[in-house]
């Protein structure tokens, strides 16, 4: 296999990264670039925009791009200002699921609704990792985090079938543990012209597998492949998903 | 520089406070917006929606004020010169943003048209109680800068140098009027003389000035080759993240702030009027400005020798003219729409004695009241 260099779109002083062993956002990273360049993208073209929190580190500082990394939970609306401001500027934003479906989640839904022609790449790791393992709206029922110790009583975010329920047009959801389908997914909706949305399901050894009898990557890396199915868009869309399932591929 | 007098505005027109601040915008060079609508500030968005598209600017109403000011430091950043306008509740909203403007040292303006309050208050009547709010309601230590219009006139005129003054210190600067000043119609003359900043082209300097001077670099842009990293976190010259680097930390903020406060009194100016023999020098801002204005002629026609000084801006605070007024007179006397935020500041300052007139009851202060503190 032909494996791309993606080296030259990093900025060598500042690795290695700072996340943890195991950690699933370097995949992510990995996915993203080679996605870019796959596509022939300019990267000196490309604005990425983050908030705060581990994945938010994902481009700021590790991309030798142009990087705005921005306050919690709102990289959406900053993205959305330069978009607008300066039209020819590919502008992709990557943040975690605390940043951009927890507290961000209002900027979520009225950039999809507003079809603004942006890419949102949201690190689900289903858990706050930078601050301690605490509940974000994406923790799946029952499990424990540091604020729920008894095990999470709400329920969780389905965000695809949220952005999809705002009118986005290119909604898609993979797993790390899927890194191809996550790129292909990742490339077109990098292409799409409009708003488009890629969860990307990964994982936090650290601060949600120790908590969840899933103490190393590899046994996260092997409940993320139990978990995922696939589904089509009427699937997510009608929101009746399998006990302990997660629908997985490009909805749209 | 670019120095120019449009002859075809030369008539004078008659327009309210916040049309006259969307005038001075574009005269500005204001290419972008950003808002969410608020009584009292409203008509500037609605004004800047048919305004902006037709001089080939863009005009965006976002989902709430956070995202607002969000959007417009992203358009900053990718070369506009910005804007948003708003009221207190909705600056509440954006100060976190406008934080993370000073740290990033982007340029943009954001107008506070005051109303009552606290929290939803009377959302149609005046007050000036934003005072302390625009100077510390972002996390952190900063200078602010906060420029007050009494009149029609300089809600057009301070605009264009509140986009003047952020872009010459690469900070947000705040233009604070309230709801009297902003609906107010009076007779502008547009085609005064508006010098605008222009933003140089430059490449390879580091984005977040000059750490040996503390000047700021000029604001570079997205999409020029740059590979920008703009962080809140605290970053040194180059955006580069060193949250720890106690070196790094102290250098930003001493950057961001040395700017503005070393230039303290050329940027607070105050426009003393009697001041030479007076006794009692009244002290006010903005619309209350104008009642003490309308209280001085009496007063001296009945032999009392009162002054007035207008703080033009409210921050940096023109601390060494308080001082040098505080030392030539008896009492100083200020006079605004709450409690005695300004008059906190004189106090601090001020060798003399120091009083006020304060309301804050959604109505403006009548010259008859301030009358009755002076004799
Ligand atoms: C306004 C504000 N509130 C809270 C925080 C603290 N905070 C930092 S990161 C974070 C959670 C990040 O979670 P997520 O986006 O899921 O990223 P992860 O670390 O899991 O990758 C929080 C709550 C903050 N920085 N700013
Ligand atoms: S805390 Fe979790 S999300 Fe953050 S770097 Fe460590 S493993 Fe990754
Ligand atoms: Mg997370």
């Amino acid at each position: 296999m032909n494996v791309p260099d993606i080296k030259k779109y990093l900025r060598s002083e500042v690795m290695p990264t700072p996340f943890c062993k195991g950690c699933g956002h370097g995949i992510l990273m990995h996915a993203v670039l080679i996605a870019i360049d796959e596509l022939g993208m300019e990267f000196d073209n490309m604005l990425f925009v983050s908030g705060i929190g581990c994945a938010a580190w994902i481009p700021s500082p590790h991309f030798a791009a142009d990087t705005l990394h921005t306050t919690h939970g709102r990289p959406i609306p900053f993205a959305t200002g330069a978009k607008m401001f300066n039209p020819e500027l590919d502008v992709v934003v990557i943040s975690g699921d605390g940043d951009l479906v927890s507290i961000g989640g209002n900027h979520l839904i009225h950039a999809a609704r507003r079809n603004i022609d942006i890419t949102v790449i949201m690190a689900n790791n289903k858990v706050y990792g930078m601050t301690g393992g605490q509940l974000a709206s994406t923790t799946p029922h029952a499990c424990i985090t540091s604020t729920t110790p008894e095990g999470n009583p709400e329920r969780e975010f389905d965000t695809c079938r949220l952005a999809l329920g705002c009118g986005a047009g290119c909604v898609a959801r993979y797993s790390v543990a899927e890194p191809v389908k996550l790129r292909r997914a990742i490339r077109n909706a990098l292409r799409y012209k409009g708003f488009s949305y890629v969860e990307a399901l990964t994982i936090c050894p650290t601060q949600f597998g120790r908590m969840n009898k899933m103490p190393t990557p590899f046994q996260m890396i092997e409940q993320l492949r139990e978990v995922c199915v696939p589904g089509t868009r009427e699937q997510v869309m009608a929101g009746d998903v399998p006990e302990g399932k997660v629908y997985v591929g490009e909805f749209s | 520089m670019n120095a120019k007098r449009d002859e075809t505005k030369q008539e004078k027109r008659m327009m309210a406070g916040n049309a006259a601040c969307v005038e001075g915008a574009l005269a500005a060079g204001c290419n972008f917006y950003g808002g969410y609508p608020i009584t009292p500030s409203s008509e500037i968005m609605n004004l800047m929606a048919r305004r902006l598209p037709a001089t080939g600017g863009v005009f965006a109403q976002m989902e709430d004020e956070i995202a607002s000011i969000a959007a417009v430091i992203g358009a900053a950043w990718a070369g506009a010169k910005a804007m948003t306008a708003t009221s207190g509740p909705g600056l509440a909203l954006m100060l976190e943003n406008i934080g993370y403007a000073r740290a990033t040292e982007t340029p943009c303006v954001v107008v506070d048209v005051q109303r009552c309050g606290p929290s939803t208050g009377q959302a149609t009547r005046p007050a000036q109680g934003d005072v302390m709010q625009v100077r510390f309601g972002a996390s952190g230590d900063c200078e602010a800068i906060a420029l007050a219009p009494w009149s029609v006139q300089e809600m057009y005129e301070m605009t264009v140098r509140a986009f003047n003054l952020a872009e010459r210190y690469r900070t947000p600067v705040f233009l604070v009027t309230d709801e009297l000043v902003s609906h107010l119609h009076e007779l502008v003359d547009l085609s005064a003389e508006t010098a605008v900043l222009k933003r140089p082209e430059t490449r390879g300097l580091p984005p977040f000035g000059d750490s040996a001077t503390n000047a700021p670099t000029p604001m570079p842009r997205f999409g020029t080759g740059e590979r920008l990293l703009v962080t809140g976190s605290s970053h040194d010259e180059w955006g580069y993240r060193k949250t720890t680097d106690p070196t790094v930390q102290r250098k930003l903020v001493e950057r961001i702030t040395s700017r503005i406060a070393g230039d303290r009194n050329e940027i607070a100016e105050v426009e003393e009027i009697n001041t030479e023999d007076a006794e009692i020098v009244l002290v006010s801002f903005g619309f209350s400005a104008r009642s003490a204005y309308a209280a001085m002629r009496p007063a001296r026609e009945a032999g009392m020798k009162v002054g007035l000084a207008r703080l033009k801006a409210l921050w940096p605070f023109p601390r060494e003219a308080i001082r040098r007024l505080g030392d030539g007179a008896d009492r100083l006397i200020v006079v605004e729409m709450n409690l005695g935020m300004v008059r906190r500041e004189v106090e601090r300052v001020a060798s003399c004695a120091v009083s006020g007139v304060h309301k804050n009851t959604g109505e403006p202060i009548s010259p008859r009241e301030i009358l009755r503190v002076i004799s």
